[in-house]
């Protein structure tokens, strides 16, 4: 089964099967982004640059700002929730993510 | 590759949107296939439609475009009605009530909780009166703005208003340029104030003289052409100077041809570099103007004109008529007044008794400027004082506290998907604050303070003496609503986007913040010196010392992520709580 995936009004949404599911923000904490230098980064989700999927797994790439040390960028792929039977399924969003590498 | 949003526009935008948004209407918003809606959603916009953030489903934000912020006679009683009857929802808004109307910084209407079902009464009801939303959103020609009381200003270099609706009547509606890569927003000002704001604008006419004629002997009143200004996204730009000069009866063709020129070379790509603010950064001007000349009009466009920036007062910092607050003369003799509208939003019932009003004291024309703001024209002087005792003035004041007048806030969480912090109830928190504990150093009358809730910039934080731009932050480990503090932003002669110098304040300590920048200016300010002049003589660490947050006796209700709730004034605001899509009926 094809999962749609869209970034929306802006920056300001992943869409998936055309629910409006994940929403600009959120503070994500990330495990070894690329963004800065903190071992957390402490991320404000400001825009979704662009959305995909690798299996089951919706990643996405948002741009925005650590509060702890103030560096903003854009992130690479970080993985956001899965799609299980057409049904989307966000990761808990107090829990540390992990950027993929190798992209 | 072209984005989903491309490809939506290819197949269906612009005027055609109008009939399946009726049938949707029609047999209600269910009948939306799931897989299409958010297409739809994004064509909706073209007809001024945005729907809101989640929690609200089914509930969409409404934007009428009234040109250059006119409002003909009767047409602000069109909005009220409007407002009263269909702009109420499951929500109640603690300081505005159940039902009221906002007035934007592009000198728009903008509604909330409007249902899909009733989108065709309000409509017609629009048409009727001669409003309408059409192209207020999306990819196209926004509304136009300007000087507000163009044709009436006793300051007036030239009369915008019959340019801008000539314009307004050209393209909206005209296919061929309904359908751009991104907005394209433009502003016309004929008075030598600067109030048409242009320098923040894709595209700008300006009020300037020409020498024409063989001998070049006849001085003629016209336009410079300024491309490429904006404000989003952390990347701010001033309108360029594309070096061209053109009379009035010209102006159509060569916003016509900017129009195309953007149409033709923007990127569709990626939406994030689609404005032709970006455009003109990879051109420069002089392309610009050449790929104009060369490809887009048919006769030979003329150099730049004299200018009467250096008179611009509007937005300023400092001198006469920072905003259009208060009585002023039209050129006709009579008056125009100038109202506060703090944060721009009015209760339906104000709305319509000030349509009375304006009637009762003058021809019942109200025009909005980008502050926010109401004018009330055509008030003959034997009328003023007993308009000026109305009680609706005290509220709605014609000589407000410089924290009330300088204010103003964009939409925020309460219903923008964009957003990360409540804004425009809390700058009315702010504005009251300031204005019971904050005094202004002597001969200083004018101070603003713009909030915006993310980098959208819809508030036009960087051109305010104190910039507030929606963050997060956390204070004693727990996340709250926090604000990035800039400085001395303005408009006029030389415009001066703000320094951030102070990031992530928590939302509760931002008043005394300001009241301590506030002692800081007074302390050190030169005699006579304006607050963006004290601002641009020190570098960005002493002006983060000055900004100093401090937790005072102001308290602040919405520090939790205001984002997390259906809408964050209802008494039981989690998501589970939210209201179902409204029923049609
Ligand atoms: C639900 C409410 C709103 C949403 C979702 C919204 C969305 C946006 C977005 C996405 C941008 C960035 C544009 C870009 O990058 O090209 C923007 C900019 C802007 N919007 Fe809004 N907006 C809203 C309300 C308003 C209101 C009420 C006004 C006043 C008419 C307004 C005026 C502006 C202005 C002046 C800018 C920034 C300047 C610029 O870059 O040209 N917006 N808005
Ligand atoms: S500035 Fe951001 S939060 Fe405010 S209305 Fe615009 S998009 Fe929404």
């Amino acid at each position: 089964m094809t999962t749609r995936l869209r970034v929306l009004d802006d920056g300001a949404w992943v869409s998936v099967n055309d629910s409006r599911e994940v929403r600009v923000s959120e503070l994500w904490r990330l495990d070894a982004s690329d963004l800065c230098a903190c071992e957390l980064t402490d991320l404000v989700v400001e825009n979704f640059q662009s959305v995909g999927v690798d299996g089951a797994t919706v990643a996405a790439r948002v741009y925005g700002q650590c509060i702890a040390c103030g560096s903003t960028g854009t992130t690479g792929w970080i993985p956001i929730g899965r799609v299980r039977g057409g049904e989307f399924v966000e990761f808990d969003r107090s829990a540390v993510r992990r950027v993929r590498q190798g992209e | 590759m072209p984005t989903d949003v491309e490809n939506w526009k290819s197949e269906v935008y612009g005027n055609e949107v109008r009939d399946r948004l009726f049938e949707f209407a029609e047999e209600g918003y269910d009948s939306i296939p799931d897989d299409e809606r958010d297409a739809w959603f994004e064509r909706f916009k073209w007809w001024g439609l945005y729907h809101q953030r989640n929690g609200q489903e089914g509930y969409f934000m409404m934007r009428i475009g009234t040109p250059n912020g006119v409002l003909e006679p009767g047409q602000l009683r069109t909005v009220g009605e409007i407002a009263d009857e269909y702009a109420r929802g499951p929500g109640t808004n603690p300081v505005f009530g159940d039902a009221y109307a906002d007035f934007t910084t592009r000198q728009s209407i903008q509604l909330h909780w409007i249902e899909l079902s009733d989108v065709p009464a309000i409509f017609e009801k629009l048409e009727e009166n001669g409003l309408s939303t059409q192209q207020a959103c999306g990819d196209s020609w926004r509304n136009i703005v300007g000087n507000p009381v163009a044709g009436k200003d006793g300051q007036e270099v030239i009369d915008a208003w019959p340019v801008i609706r000539n314009l307004n009547e050209t393209f909206k509606r005209d296919d061929d340029h309904a359908n751009l890569p991104r907005k394209w927003k433009v502003s016309v000002t004929g008075s030598a104030d600067g109030s048409g704001q242009g320098d923040i604008n894709d595209l700008a006419f300006e009020p300037a003289y020409k020498s024409v004629g063989d001998d070049e002997s006849e001085d003629a009143v016209g336009f410079n052409v300024r491309v490429g200004g904006g404000l989003a996204r952390n990347e701010p730009r001033l309108a360029r100077d594309i070096d061209v000069w053109v009379p009035p009866e010209r102006v159509p063709d060569v916003a016509g041809g900017l129009s195309a020129l953007f149409r033709d070379y923007g990127d569709r790509e990626d939406r994030y570099n689609a404005r032709v603010k970006f455009l003109v950064d990879e051109w420069g001007a002089d392309e610009v103007r050449e790929t104009l000349q060369s490809e887009y009009v048919d006769f030979e466009l003329k150099t730049a004109g004299r200018d009467v920036r250096e008179e611009y007062t509007y937005n300023a910092g400092e001198g006469e008529r920072n905003d259009l607050i208060g009585v002023h003369d039209q050129k006709d003799g009579q008056n125009f007044v100038g109202l506060n509208v703090l944060v721009g939003r009015m209760g339906a019932d104000d709305v319509l008794e000030l349509a009375d009003l304006a009637e009762q004291y003058g021809s019942g024309e109200v025009r909005l400027s980008q502050r926010q703001n109401v004018i009330v024209t055509d008030v003959p002087d034997d009328a003023l004082d007993e308009f000026l005792d109305e009680p609706l003035l005290e509220h709605h004041a014609p000589d407000p506290s410089p924290f009330m007048r300088g204010s103003v806030a964009c939409t925020g969480t309460e219903f923008c998907s964009l957003s990360i912090v409540e804004t425009k109830n809390r700058q009315v928190r702010f504005a009251r604050w300031l204005k019971a504990n904050v005094d202004l150093p002597d001969g200083v009358d004018e101070f603003h303070v713009h909030l915006s809730g993310c980098t959208a910039s819809c508030a036009q934080p960087q051109i305010a003496d104190v910039s507030l731009r929606g963050m997060k932050t956390r204070k004693d480990g727990e996340p709250v609503e926090a604000l990035d503090v800039g400085l001395g932003g303005g408009l006029g002669e030389n415009p001066q986007f703000a320094r951030w110098v102070t990031q992530r304040v928590p939302v509760d300590e931002v008043p005394g913040a300001i009241a301590n920048l506030v002692e800081s200016f007074a302390a050190g300010r030169d005699e006579g010196e304006s607050f963006r002049a004290f601002v641009a003589r020190h570098d960005e660490s002493e002006l983060d010392a000055f900004v100093e947050p401090e937790e005072t006796d102001y308290e602040d209700p919405m520090m939790h992520n205001t984002k997390r709730t259906w809408y964050p004034y209802a008494e039981h605001d989690s998501m589970e709580d939210a209201p179902s899509t409204p029923a049609d009926d």
